[in-house]
């Protein structure tokens, strides 16, 4: 499942880059793929429709909130622990 | 004060794909109005419009502006393309700091409302997209304009329902007049053809179930159309350095208030409209040749709009030519004066004069000479556009060759 959710995430990303999924590295962060503020924001509410999820995120502040943005890895690491959260 | 020509027009409505095309079916009396295509239409009573059939947003724009862009922004853009296009203009440096972009519309992303409240209230979603705003918003269209072709100067949306894009271009033509601009993106585009923007209209019991013939004494409503048009309009010294070529000058334009009605149009706030023009323009009533009608094929407006004409013109309204292009692509609401302003610009170029299609049965009560069903060769050298909205909101313009 895990995986899985690595793989989606990275999907998503990589269609809102306009990039293809083998070109992104789990260290890069949004901005280095190329996804500016608007950007994130779709990118968002992508996962949110792909995992049924809600993802808290606040545009004024991508800081604040428990969802870490700051990297490839830290998202998949943030949508993993959302959908565990409230999936059960 | 300084003079202002159009130097570019663009198109896309239920006529054609371009200016070309929609020219073509204006001098042929082509009817553009066709039964609707969209979901739940089978729940309208109203199931006619003038569509633009077999519109494809993926052949024009990625997947990215289409996420952005509301289908009224996209036919403005597409008529944007083919105005700029045409005058030649790029815009860098000091000029782009000296053109701007004003657009009229009256339900701006009507579309983008239709189906979001559809997946919130109909589908139980409770999710959206995130850029339903930017995507909905009335100066979506101005402001993708200015992004696109680099436009920094003056820039807004003007919603005054059916007379959006005349106001919109009266005040394009202002803004050149008075030295803010040297060049304006102008016009304006509608997009209401989904569920709730005909349901909305039903409601008002104006709308034919048939079709829209203006000034026939068996008229029986209106009809909606879809698409934009998008002018280039241009200081003259500006448009005369660089050698471009003119298709018109824009010489007056007035606006009145008929501070009566919110529905009902008023003889007298036309009628001053009327002839505020001609006088901004400096124009007598016996110059003027030729009228595209506001014409709406509702019997309000048509038998106001001919008594106006009548009160302003005096005897010359017996000679003089008005015809409703809305019998052919439709009412297109806030995007309505930009269409019509192509067929005064036919008028004054090509001296083919656009019918009243669908005229059927005189009505004493519109006794002037409506151009019916078939186009005329005519050389006129002054046109008007009228534009009469809800709300008792009037704006004229005047055009005249060059």
């Amino acid at each position: 499942m895990s995986d899985s959710i690595n793989d989606r995430v990275i999907v998503i990303l990589a269609e809102q880059a306009m990039i293809e999924p083998s070109d992104i590295s789990m260290d890069q962060s949004l901005e280095d793929i190329g996804i500016d503020s608007l950007g994130v924001v779709e990118s968002i509410f992508a996962i949110e429709e792909a995992f049924d999820i809600t993802v808290p995120f606040n545009a004024n502040d991508p800081t604040e909130g428990d969802f870490d943005i700051s990297s490839v890895s830290a998202i998949v690491h943030a949508v993993q622990g959302l959908v565990a959260a409230q999936k059960t | 004060m300084r003079r202002v020509v159009i130097t570019g027009q663009g198109t896309i409505n239920a006529l054609g794909r371009n200016v070309r095309e929609t020219l073509e079916a204006m001098r042929e009396g082509r009817c553009g109005i066709g039964d609707l295509e969209f979901q739940d239409v089978d729940r309208l009573s109203i199931r006619i419009g003038a569509q633009i059939k077999g519109y494809e947003a993926e052949a024009n724009f990625n997947r990215q502006q289409i996420a952005l862009y509301d289908r009224f922004t996209q036919f403005t853009l597409l008529a944007a393309r083919e105005a700029i296009g045409q005058s030649g203009l790029g815009f860098s440096g000091e000029l782009a700091t000296r053109s701007g972009v004003v657009l009229g519309t009256s339900g701006g992303g009507m579309n983008t409302l239709d189906e979001n409240y559809r997946t919130v209230y109909a589908d139980g979603k409770n999710r959206v997209h995130p850029f339903v705003v930017p995507k909905l918003m009335n100066n979506a269209a101005a402001s993708h304009v200015s992004m696109e072709w680099n436009l920094k100067g003056p820039s807004f949306t003007v919603a005054t329902a059916c007379a959006s894009s005349n106001h919109a271009m009266g005040q394009a033509m202002q803004t050149i007049r008075t030295g803010m601009a040297d060049v304006m993106i102008t016009g304006g585009s509608e997009a209401m053809l989904c569920f709730g923007g005909i349901k909305a209209w039903e409601g008002l019991r104006v709308m034919s179930k048939d079709a829209c013939r203006p000034f026939s004494a068996n008229r029986n409503g209106m009809v909606q159309g879809e698409g934009a048009a998008v002018f280039v309009f241009e200081d003259y010294d500006h448009a005369r350095a660089r050698g471009a070529e003119i298709l018109a000058e824009v010489v007056g334009f007035a606006m009145t208030s008929d501070a009566a009605d919110i529905v009902m149009p008023s003889k007298q706030g036309a009628s001053r409209a009327i002839v505020g023009a001609m006088k901004d323009a400096g124009l007598n009533p016996g110059d003027v040749g030729y009228i595209n009608a506001h014409g709406t094929g509702t019997a309000a407006n048509d038998k106001t709009e001919c008594a106006a004409v009548a009160d302003a013109f005096g005897p010359h309204a017996d000679v003089l030519m008005i015809s409703s292009t809305k019998s052919m692509h439709g009412h297109l609401i806030g995007g309505t004066g930009a269409v019509e302003l192509l067929a005064c610009i036919m008028a004054l170029r090509d001296g083919v004069i656009a019918p009243t299609i669908g005229y059927q049965e005189p009505d004493p009560e519109c006794a002037l000479d409506v151009v019916p069903n078939v186009a005329r060769d005519a050389k006129v050298d002054a046109v008007l556009s009228n534009a009469f909205a809800f709300g008792g909101l009037n704006a004229v313009l005047a055009l005249r060759s060059v």
